[in-house]
């Protein structure tokens, strides 16, 4: 009987070699260990034997059972690996395929310029605001120190809206220095970006409108060094903490200090080049100290607040950060021209 | 402005290079726009002497020339020119030399003979014959005359050997349009001093000039000073070369020692001037007045000109002769046999001369001057100076006397020097002696703690502006650098940006992308869209001084530019567009000077996959996105610009917030679009006043939801709307969703007829849904559609 038991393993371990799927392994199961198997009978003859061998022999034959099941097991397993080896393989795909299209759309570029300076902005702890385009003579230029006949209020540089010249298309976005002044009370940190229109003809660098974003700080104790360490922080994250900046004095009637900012230019590094037309600079924006007459005109006491102004020019600064040539472009808004952005 | 280097040295003595003097100027408040050197045209031209000249063999007219132009060995060079002896200085371009205009001159053969230059005629090397009054014009130019040598680099003769720097002048300083003022600005900002020069006139001509002349100033309003000084025995000739020299630098073209006089005065101090021919001023009277009406004035350019009754001119008791601050007449100007001069230097009001420039169209460089309202005093040294050039040159006999009429009354400003404030607005501690040095390097002196304010500096009027002052001589760059102190504030963006934000990424993520157009359109756009005549949309603000027709008047629809750029897209063969836009519209309201400007959003689009339902889902998209309350669409079949069975209005609580549809195609083929287009226009403003809560959460079902389909057969005119509302009001509380997935038209319907099929979902919060509770919604439903619209189940 040992023999046979013997034998049936080795019978079986040599058919389990053979087996190619769990089809012939299910029937192998059957043939030896099932109930009318092989093993199942010879342990039927088992009530033959001494009572001395019968445990014996039964640990014999279990342990060759255990055996059979433990590799049965092993090479079910091993044939399952292949066949899902066989199943990947044939699915495999071409992944150089394209996707599926998904097609979305494009933020303008004016708009994606704007979003990024506002984020900055709102990061410093300044408020947006927005206001009128049709605006007074009387906010856009006089409250702002601009004087009776002055050049920019000429028919030939601003639209004007009514026959005496008393309301007019805002020619900048500062009357709105004027209107937050008039009616929030200190401390003031607000930018104020829109749209703002000049009677110029459309070429490569104008357009009769444009954008412009205003910024106001009203406070005590604001110091030039404050517009100093703004314009700074500004510039370094719209253009990378290794920008190089510097003050330039300037002239606008409601600032005073005045200022321009410049940049140092990105591809020459103050070298001079085509980029920078040979200066090594890039004009960035405008600022001052806000002009002590236009405080006192908007109720505010110059002599208990100070603050100050800057005004950024949206297009031109777009254009730059996306290498755009001709400004005519922009307002065009050809599909083939925005999808780039 | 531009500035001659050399004749600023005259001033200055500073050693800079041009660019170190263009970044120390600029970061000192006078912004350097370029400088260019005037000999970077003209590259590897020498004087020559001609040693020989033979004819060529070849040609009858043409000379073979051996030059010796100061390096060893004699070249030949081939000219056609006849003006030309032997022992002639000239002009040789070598072999690999640049003239002006980008020319180019190798070594060549001419008619087979080797040439290795050129002999330049003056033309050639860009000057005229106002800069060479006495050169031969056509031929080559001899410089027998000139003070030149052999082998000299000809920009040296020319006066090429400077630099032109190009200032922004900022228009509060009116005293840097000039070469002084600028000169000044030079020795502040290298903190050396200025070498001033005050005007000795010997005068002693015959005659007595309050006798001669007589100036009254009726416009006295327009016209604050006026000084002049009369020349007598006046010989009309060219100015010196120097001169010359100097007014090519500054870009005005030499005539004849007079004018020319005036031009270099004009140049040095920014003080225009004028000279009339004395003979032609009528009674020896100068009178400046308005013009009168209808009266005309040629001017020295040849133009007759209409004057205005609010120009200023300069006359004599009969007639005009002189456009005041602009440009003298024809009838009173200098010529050959001038024999005595009036010099006008004066002070016109500068609104009136650039208005008057402006409306004339003939801006000059005396009335850019006036027009930023320069120094009255002026005047006097000006004129002065003017006479003592012409005793300089020669060029008359200066008759003693001033005729100075002022009709103000010269005042100093003083301003307190407050160091403490002034440090305060900078956020410096720069000391008092510091200040005063400063200013004084502007040479504004300060006395007794007292800021005495220069005439010529009108923008010093407050404690401020003498803060700009230290600070530009401090240096704006020295200023510390400080993070932005004081009361913290929120910021932020408020609720409609956020809003403003989320559709816009809503409408991106949907395949749109964003547009920006002009607010003033075209009001013809009215009638492509066609736009009712009486509709109050048509009352918009007109802007009064257009650039065109195109952008004449603020929009009060976005539609026409929206279907402006679909069309424009079209036509560059652009397929499947999709696109939007948020923008302000300017509505006026009757009773407010400012109009309303609401906001409006708009979707547009054309192509393949553009239909109404695609847009409809991309609206209740965005609608969602902005959270507002529940949407109804109403068929609005009276929109002109819409196809009238494709249109609707998006409605909350009965009122409407926008309107979606096709395009009328009339309004399409009006942009060029001979294609189907979807438009959606939303009133983002009033939308934003009608949000929900923000969301909240809700218990996420426990009970299995049951899925009933239903087919009903009704009358072609019931819209699935009209179903909906039928089936969810009466399946009550128990129906969570209906949605339709079927409208089947044909056989066996019956023609005029059609079949609706939805699908219900319903669902209880507190139990498993039993078959008796969906069958009784179900027979409510039935129940219900068959009562309100004969519908019927199939």
């Amino acid at each position: 009987m040992k023999e046979q038991l013997e034998q049936i393993r080795q019978k079986t371990l040599a058919a389990l070699n053979e087996a190619a799927n769990s089809a012939d392994l299910d029937a192998l199961r059957v043939k030896v260990l099932g109930k009318k198997g092989e093993l199942t009978a010879l342990l039927k003859q088992m009530g033959g034997l001494s009572p001395e061998e019968r445990p014996v022999m039964g640990q014999l034959a279990n342990s060759v059972r255990a055996a059979l099941e433990a590799k049965l097991e092993e090479k079910n397993a091993e044939l399952q690996a292949a066949a899902m080896d066989l199943r990947l393989k044939a699915e495999a795909i071409d992944v150089t395929i394209p996707g599926t299209p998904v097609r979305t759309g494009s933020k303008h570029p004016m708009n994606k310029a704007l979003d990024e300076v506002k984020d900055i902005f709102v990061g410093m702890g300044f408020s947006i605001v927005d206001g009128p385009e049709v605006e007074l003579s009387d906010y856009n230029f006089t409250k702002l120190n601009t004087e009776e006949g002055h050049p920019a209020r000429d028919r030939s540089d601003t639209f004007y809206l009514t026959d005496d010249d008393s309301v007019l298309l805002r020619t900048q976005t500062s009357p709105m220095q004027i209107r937050v002044m008039e009616k929030t009370k200190p401390p003031i940190r607000i930018i104020a970006p829109g749209r703002v229109y000049r009677k110029d003809e459309v070429d490569a660098t104008h357009s009769p409108m444009f954008h412009q974003i205003e910024g106001l700080v009203v406070d005590k104790g604001v110091t030039m060094t404050d517009l100093k360490g703004t314009l700074e922080n500004f510039a370094k994250q719209l253009y990378g903490e290794d920008a190089v900046i510097r003050f330039r004095p300037h002239h606008f009637p409601f600032t005073e200090p005045s200022c321009e900012v410049d940049v140092q230019c990105f591809e020459c590094h103050g070298a001079g080049c085509r980029t920078c037309k040979g200066e090594g600079w890039i004009e960035l924006l405008g600022a001052g100290m806000v002009h002590p007459k236009v405080l006192r005109g908007c109720g505010i006491d110059p002599e208990e607040y100070s603050g100050f102004a800057f005004g950024i020019g949206l297009e031109r600064a777009a254009m730059r950060r996306f290498c755009i040539p001709d400004m005519r472009l922009v307002y065009e808004n050809d599909m083939r021209f925005l999808s780039q952005f | 402005m531009d500035l001659s280097r050399k004749w600023l040295s005259e001033f200055v003595d500073i050693s800079a290079t041009d660019k170190e003097y263009a970044d120390v100027m600029t970061l000192a408040g006078q912004k350097v726009e370029t400088v260019t050197r005037m000999d970077a045209e003209i590259r590897n031209v020498v004087v020559g002497k001609v040693l020989s000249m033979v004819r060529h063999e070849n040609s009858d007219h043409m000379w073979v020339c051996q030059v010796n132009v100061g390096d060893g060995e004699p070249v030949q060079i081939v000219t056609g020119a006849q003006n030309v002896s032997e022992g002639d200085l000239v002009p040789v371009a070598k072999h690999k030399s640049t003239l002006p205009g980008g020319v180019h001159i190798e070594k060549g053969k001419l008619r087979g003979v080797e040439s290795y230059g050129m002999l330049c005629s003056f033309g050639e090397l860009g000057l005229t014959q106002n800069d060479l009054p006495d050169a031969y014009a056509d031929g080559i130019w001899i410089l027998n005359d000139e003070a030149c040598k052999i082998g000299q680099d000809i920009n040296e003769v020319i006066g090429n050997d400077d630099s032109i720097v190009e200032f922004e002048i900022t228009n509060n300083r009116p005293d840097c349009y000039s070469l002084i003022g600028l000169a000044r600005e030079t020795a502040a900002a290298f903190n050396v001093p200025m070498k001033h020069h005050t005007p000795e006139v010997k005068g002693g001509a015959n005659g007595d000039l309050a006798e001669l002349l007589d100036v009254s100033v009726p416009a006295s309003d327009l016209c604050l000073r006026y000084t002049a000084r009369m020349v007598r025995n006046v010989k009309i000739a060219p100015s010196p070369k120097w001169m010359r020299q100097r007014l090519r630098s500054a870009g005005i073209r030499p005539i004849n020692n007079i004018v020319d006089i005036t031009n270099y005065v004009m140049v040095e101090y920014g003080q225009p001037m004028h000279a009339f021919d004395y003979r032609y001023v009528h009674g020896g009277k100068i009178v400046v007045r308005r013009a009168e009406k209808g009266e005309t004035l040629t001017t020295l350019d040849g133009e007759v000109r209409n004057l205005t009754e609010n120009m200023l001119v300069i006359a004599d008791d009969e007639k005009a002769v002189g456009l005041a601050g602009i440009m003298g007449g024809e009838n009173s100007e200098i010529v050959a046999d001038t024999a005595d001069v009036v010099f006008e230097s004066a002070n016109f009001n500068g609104t009136s001369i650039r208005q008057t420039a402006l409306s004339l169209g003939m801006r000059t460089d005396a009335s850019a001057k006036f027009e930023k309202n320069i120094d009255p005093m002026l005047t006097y040294e000006a004129v002065n100076r003017a006479c003592e050039l012409v005793e300089m040159l020669g060029a008359g006999e200066v008759l003693d006397g001033v005729i100075d009429v002022l009709n103000y009354v010269p005042e100093t400003v003083k301003l307190p020097l407050e160091v403490e404030k002034i440090n305060a607005l900078l956020g410096t501690s720069i000391s008092r002696e510091d200040m005063v040095d400063y200013l004084r390097r502007m040479e504004v002196p300060v006395e007794d703690g007292m800021v005495i304010v220069p005439s010529w500096r009108p923008d010093l009027r407050c404690m401020a502006d003498l803060a700009e002052e230290v600070g530009r001589l401090y240096g704006f760059n020295n200023i510390e650098t400080t993070p932005l102190r004081g009361t913290t504030t929120q910021g932020g963006y408020t609720e409609s940006q956020k809003l403003e934000a989320a559709i816009g990424a809503e409408a991106r993520s949907l395949g749109y992308s964003e547009i920006i157009t002009y607010s003033f359109v075209s009001p013809s756009g009215y009638d492509l869209v066609r736009l009712p005549a009486d509709s109050p949309l048509r009352k918009c603000i007109r802007i009064q001084n257009p650039l065109g027709e195109d952008t004449s008047v603020m929009r009060t629809i976005p539609l026409p530019s929206m279907l402006e750029i679909l069309g424009r897209n079209y036509a560059l063969k652009n397929k499947d567009v999709k696109f939007y836009e948020m923008c302000k519209v300017y509505l006026p309201v009757d009773g407010q000077t400012l109009p309303n400007e609401p906001k409006r959003f708009m979707l547009g689009t054309y192509g393949a996959k553009a239909d109404f339902f695609s847009l409809k889902g991309e609206v209740d998209a965005l609608l969602r996105c902005l959270r507002v309350k529940p949407v109804t669409y109403r068929a609005l079949t009276d929109n002109p610009s819409y196809h009238p069975g494709r249109c609707a209005a998006l409605e909350i609580d009965g009122k409407q917030y926008g309107v979606i549809g096709q395009i009328h195609p009339l309004v399409a083929k009006n942009f060029g679009l001979d294609t189907e287009v979807y438009v959606a226009e939303l009133d983002f403003t009033e939308l934003c006043k009608v949000l929900q809560p923000e969301a909240t959460f809700h218990a996420i079902p426990r009970f299995p939801s049951v899925s009933r389909d239903l087919a009903v057969v009704c009358a072609e005119e019931i819209t699935v709307g009209d179903l909906e509302r039928c089936i969810t009001s009466a399946a009550g509380e128990l129906l969570k969703a209906v949605n339709l997935f079927d409208i089947y038209r044909g056989v066996p319907i019956p023609a005029g007829q059609k079949s609706v099929a939805f699908n219900l979902e319903l669902r209880a919060d507190d139990r498993t849904l039993k078959d008796e509770d969906t069958d009784g919604v179900m027979k409510k439903v039935l129940a219900k559609l068959k009562e309100e619209y004969n519908a019927v189940i199939r």
